[in-house]
């Protein structure tokens, strides 16, 4: 049981201080998370600390690769809404 | 600024951001030591870290603390006008408390000279306030945009709280209580606070005027309302979803509405948390990282760099206080021969609008073609008064991008837009031209001379003419 960031992180730091079992690591190109370490908080915390603070949708993700924070989940921007400003901004 | 007292004059004199004055004189840089953020607001993307702009939480290169006061040593030594190490970003600096007092202490040692700075948007603030002050932190800025959840819900969608990711109105209470509860204990502590605001129309226009009472009511000194920047480019909620930016008039009109009742910032270039030098341009390219590495400081004198630095202020402190004097006399003259008409009313001239181009130290410096930016005065009888600055493209870039230039020109006069003068220390034939076609009078007369000084003498001599006494609106009918 351990959670996974993926290339989508931005390297902002804001996780890796918070993680309990400090499982989180600078590394290139991106952060990571020591599998082995990893609890995903349970039994310490309500919501796994990399994922309640992370960012950006869909960097951190569960052992199904599952995004915790699904497209959406923390900018309020539907990804049917980003996808049809970005083929706007392509267009131009 | 005149009706400061002496004890906030000296802590503001050589600060370029508290200080309108300060501004013309003396550089700052932020070091880029807080990545992390504990809230986002809806015109933060962090994704972004674009070299080629310049704007609120953008930046090139990730510094360590040991990096950062690497870099702040050699700019202290490149540039003697260097006066702030501010720590504003990319993410929160109290987000990142280690890494930012880590940046203060090594600082502190080297170039105890330098003031420190932070810019925060609160959430963290209660719980630092004694770090702050123990670093002898004098200045902190709070970004506040509102004092009502229900307008703080349409800015910050969360904030991370106590272990959880908080969403909606509840974060929104939560953070607005942090920041008055930061404020207050700030300005128990004597720490000057700056609040910043995002104007953001339809959404907290007219709630500024609310949040701009409230802040100066709990003691803080100054009050910066900034322009919305959306751009769908920058991938932000706001700029994806088509919330617009203000208009220079909305922005300009705000500020006048705030002002009766507080001090307003009016030349903030709202940089990037990278950013170095004087306000109106960006060093940065030459204190980047593989720069400051391949320096050596071992030959670095610290104390001869601290000893230039020194006798700049010095030197700006007694030319300040030259012009103040100056001020009180230099008006009256002009005044008099209104006055002294038979005339029962007196005759008043309307306000007027005039773009100044300056490189820097408060004097009228810049060629028209080389002007990054200008500074926008409003001359009256009340004097001259900084309402704002606005970046053009450079018209001469005397290269192979000339081609261009006459549109780049055409962009130039249209930021102009509502100036009648354009002082500067010198200008070409064909824009002179095309700017007096358009209605803007170019003006190389008063090259090398203090700003506000040669704004007044403009304003006075076009009172003494005949040309102020139509109102504004009407010439522009004419």
């Amino acid at each position: 049981m351990a959670l996974k960031i993926i290339k989508s992180c931005v390297n902002c730091w804001a996780c890796e201080p918070l993680c309990p079992n400090k499982a989180i690591y600078e590394a290139k190109p991106h952060f990571r998370i020591d599998a082995k370490k990893c609890t995903e908080c349970f039994g310490e915390f309500d919501e796994a600390q990399c994922a309640a603070i992370c960012p950006i949708e869909g960097a951190i993700v569960n052992e199904l690769g599952e995004a915790l924070n699904p497209p959406g989940s923390l900018t309020g921007i539907s990804p049917a809404r980003w996808a049809a400003v970005q083929a706007e901004i392509s267009a131009r | 600024m005149g009706g400061l007292s002496d004890e906030i004059r000296l802590k503001v004199q050589d600060h370029p951001c508290y200080s309108e004055e300060a501004h013309h004189h003396f550089a700052r840089m932020h070091a880029a030591v807080a990545p992390a953020c504990n809230i986002q607001c809806n015109y933060c993307n962090r994704k972004y870290d674009c070299s080629n702009e310049s704007r609120p939480g953008v930046v090139s290169e990730l510094l360590t603390p040991e990096q950062a006061v690497k870099k702040t040593l050699a700019v202290a030594e490149a540039i003697p006008q260097m006066s702030v190490l501010g720590i504003a970003g990319p993410g929160d600096p109290l987000a990142n408390a280690e890494r930012t007092f880590a940046t203060f202490r090594g600082l502190a040692e080297k170039a105890p000279d330098i003031k420190l700075c932070v810019s925060t948007n609160g959430l963290s603030l209660p719980e630092h306030v004694d770090e702050l002050a123990r670093h002898n932190i004098e200045h902190v800025t709070i970004t506040i945009n509102c004092v009502d959840p229900d307008i703080g819900e349409k800015i910050y969608p969360w904030i991370f709280w106590k272990n959880r990711r908080i969403r909606g109105r509840a974060a929104a209470a939560i953070l607005i209580e942090q920041q008055q509860k930061g404020l207050e204990m700030l300005v128990a502590r004597g720490i000057l606070v700056k609040v910043n605001s995002v104007l953001i129309p339809g959404v907290n226009d007219q709630h500024l005027k609310e949040v701009s009472r409230i802040v100066k009511a709990k003691g803080a000194f100054l009050h910066n309302v900034m322009p919305l920047i959306a751009e769908a480019e920058h991938g932000t909620f706001y700029g994806l979803m088509g919330q617009r930016s203000p208009t220079p008039d909305e922005l300009k009109n705000l500020q006048d509405a705030c002002e009766g009742d507080m001090n307003m910032m009016r030349h903030c270039r709202q940089c990037r948390a990278d950013a170095v030098g004087l306000l109106g341009e960006d060093r940065g390219a030459e204190f980047t990282l593989d720069k400051i590495e391949a320096m050596d400081f071992e030959r670095f004198d610290h104390e001869a760099a601290l000893a230039r630095r020194l006798a700049l202020r010095a030197k700006v402190a007694a030319e300040l206080e030259a012009k103040r004097a100056r001020v009180h006399t230099s008006h009256a003259p002009a005044m008099q021969v209104i006055t002294l008409h038979k005339v029962a009313k007196v005759v008043q001239g309307r306000p007027v609008m005039m773009a100044v181009a300056s490189k820097g130290s408060g004097v009228i410096n810049e060629h028209f073609g080389r002007a990054r930016e200008f500074l926008i005065y409003e001359a009256s009888e009340a004097g001259a008064r900084l309402i704002g600055h606005r970046k053009t493209d450079l018209y001469c870039s005397g290269d192979d991008t000339c081609g261009d230039g006459e549109s780049v020109l055409d962009r130039t006069i249209r930021t102009l837009e509502g100036c009648e003068r354009v002082l500067c220390s010198k200008i070409g034939i064909e824009p002179w031209g095309r700017l007096e076609a358009a209605g803007i009078k170019p003006d190389g007369e008063h090259g090398m001379e203090p700003i506000e000084e040669a704004v007044m003498a403009v304003w006075c001599e076009m009172l003494a003419t005949g040309k102020l006494a139509t109102p504004a609106a009407e010439r522009k009918r004419a």
